[in-house]
């Protein structure tokens, strides 16, 4: 095991799997002489060279369409979407065409593209530079979705997304992206489709992913000394989702908050809420909650952004409102 | 292979896909063919002439009305002809349809329902071989009005920039569905436009299957030897309405679209060929016929595929 940040541990995988398989390829905005604008790439173009890792213009459609056509033509490639606010650029490559070449192809045309980029809020970087947009890329069915919540995860889960045959988007939190922990040594794949259990509980469970699971931690941390037991459950992949721990979490506590830093309508939250409450019903024993985001645009200062995404405080006050009514 | 040769090859390759096309529009009038039916017809030379241009190895996209240059890659009618019917033998499985075919053994990576899109797709192919040093080729066939979406403008960028063996064949028909150039495009130049991105342009009478033919096979051998990529602008017109309920007629008056079916590439090539020709559409004709016959007889799809293979 070795301390990594997020960065850091993103860029292991990267290198694990250029080394493994030399169908991988990197490419994207500022990724090869730069080294990325969060360093996810760096060092890439001077250990694997000019061939495996590749400079783009800001041409997202573009470039993800060619990503398209290049896993077609059999290879491996790894997009880098600098921020995900940028994939709205680009919305009918991913969603008519990457999402949906598999199927209209009738299964006979595999498209084995990684898509890694980063969102999120909390740094005021305003309405254009903070979203969460997991829900658009999930109401389309087609790509498989995933949100690495730490160091270790970010590695196993990109190396599972690259191998996979299936277009992924993998994106990561820009407030993550320092934040070190355990990460194994040598090869680390986290199969996807997998939810972790984070925190044992016997009330409540907290599903959520990405940089809420910090959040949930901590709400549960202080939950406990209110004598509430929550359990914190990262879903880590969205689609394909881990129903199995999910509705064994649900028949184990029988009460549901789901959050999420991204808006509420249409969101993950509600849609899992639906599944839940269609599939066990019997189970619950409270309404279900969903933390979101507000539906308004993530503002720039502070004072706005702080009531616009969701916080420790919210999540707690979820937890406890979901066992006392 | 001998001019003579080759001119029976391209006739042969246009009254093949001219009786495609009849057939379809008479499934579509009798009720019968589900969906928009976008043809071709006047535009058949390109796909003759580009086809006949490229190996088996090659890879193809091209847009909803694309057809032609899948049937004149050389891979087996029936499985083509049973996915535009929808049949469950067909390409796809029938979740495809016409605007989405695809045939990996045959490099078609997809014609496509958004016009601009399979650009992308072909530069990522050319990109491909590109870096897995073989000297494959990518085509991708759009027409004048796809030049107008981003899309394009980006990946003819990044085909100059990466030197991609990439050819964009532009069926400059001249309307973009119903709206003219003139109404359209701020300059008219359309391979002016691309080779103010830096690519090899060439211009041909897009209604001659030996002109581009000629024209394609520079591009092509450019492209295998590390040229770059090339941008073909070719002149031609759809004689038929933009899709089945569409006459054609209205937003062109019919002394232009007379004048242009009177350049139509199958009447030219059945002249040159001369008496051999009957014989020879005969031929097709029948074939096609016999192939609509058997992919009518297949079953459709089970419907509980509807959901499976959204994922490999």
């Amino acid at each position: 095991m070795s301390q990594m940040s997020v960065v850091e541990a993103t860029n292991a995988a990267l290198r694990q799997e250029l080394a493994r398989d030399p169908k991988v390829f990197v490419y994207g905005e500022d990724v090869a002489h730069y080294g990325g604008m969060f360093r996810v790439t760096d060092g890439l173009l001077r250990d694997f060279g000019a061939d495996r890792v590749i400079d783009t213009p800001i041409s997202e459609s573009g470039f993800l369409g060619m990503g398209l056509g290049a896993a077609m033509a059999g290879m491996r490639p790894v997009a880098e979407l600098m921020f995900i606010d940028f994939s709205l650029v680009a919305m009918d490559q991913l969603l008519n065409n990457i999402a949906k070449t598999h199927y209209m192809s009738g299964g006979s045309v595999p498209v084995p593209l990684t898509i890694i980029t980063q969102g999120g809020g909390y740094r005021g970087a305003a309405a254009q530079h903070s979203q969460m947009l997991e829900a658009l890329l999930l109401h389309l069915p087609g790509l498989k979705v995933v949100l690495p919540s730490n160091a270790a995860d970010a590695k196993g889960l990109l190396a599972a997304a690259i191998r996979d045959d299936n277009p992924v988007v993998f994106i990561n939190h820009k407030q993550l992206f320092g934040a070190k922990s355990e990460v194994p040594d040598g090869e680390h794949v986290v199969p996807l489709g997998q939810a972790r259990t984070m925190r044992e509980g016997t009330d409540v469970t907290l599903f959520t992913y990405s940089y809420l699971v910090g959040m949930g931690m901590q709400a549960a941390e202080e939950a406990a000394t209110q004598g509430v037991s929550v359990e914190v459950v990262d879903l880590r992949t969205l689609n394909p989702l881990d129903w199995e721990t999910i509705a064994a979490s649900v028949t184990k506590t029988h009460r549901v908050v789901i959050a999420h830093e991204a808006h509420l309508r249409c969101g993950v939250g509600v849609d899992l809420s639906h599944q839940i409450q269609s599939r066990l019903f019997d189970e619950l024993d409270a309404p279900i909650q969903v933390v979101a985001a507000l539906d308004a645009p993530i503002p720039f200062a502070k004072e706005l952004e702080d009531v616009v995404l969701p916080s420790p405080a919210r999540l707690l006050e979820a937890c406890l409102g979901a066992v006392h009514g | 292979m001998e001019t003579s040769q080759r001119d029976e090859q391209f006739y042969r390759s246009m009254v093949r896909m001219r009786a495609v096309e009849t057939e379809l529009l008479a499934l579509s009038s009798a009720g019968q063919l589900r969906g928009s039916l976008h043809l071709a017809q006047g535009q058949e030379a390109l796909p003759a002439g580009a086809g006949a241009a490229l190996r088996k190895d090659d890879y193809v996209t091209a847009t909803y009305r694309g057809h032609g240059y899948v049937l004149a890659k050389g891979g087996p009618l029936l499985p083509i002809i049973a996915e535009i019917l929808g049949k469950a033998a067909g390409l796809g499985g029938g979740k495809g349809g016409k605007m989405h075919l695809f045939d990996l053994e045959y490099g078609i990576l997809g014609t496509n329902g958004i016009v601009g899109a399979a650009v992308g797709t072909a530069a990522g192919a050319a990109w491909a071989a590109q870096l897995q040093k073989t000297d494959r080729v990518a085509l991708t066939v759009c027409g004048d009005g796809a030049l107008n979406q981003g899309h394009v403008s980006e990946c003819m960028n990044m085909a100059v920039l990466y030197q991609l063996p990439l050819i964009i064949l532009c069926e400059n028909n001249l309307y973009s569905e119903m709206t003219p150039l003139s109404r359209s495009h701020g300059d008219v130049n359309l391979a002016g436009r691309a080779a103010g991105f830096g690519l090899n342009t060439a211009q041909v009478d897009g209604n001659d299957p030996e002109a581009v033919y000629q024209v394609m096979s520079e591009a092509v051998n450019r492209a295998r030897t590390g040229g770059g990529p090339t941008f073909i602008e070719a002149a031609t017109y759809r004689t038929i309405g933009h899709y089945q309920a569409d006459s054609g007629i209205g937003y062109r008056t019919a002394e232009e679209v007379e004048a242009w079916r009177a350049k139509s590439p199958l009447d030219r090539w059945a002249a040159k060929l001369g008496k051999r020709a009957p014989a020879i559409a005969a031929e097709e004709q029948a074939a096609v016929r016999a192939v609509f016959e058997e992919a009518l007889a297949l079953p459709g799809p089970d419907p509980l595929a509807a959901g499976t293979q959204v994922f490999a």
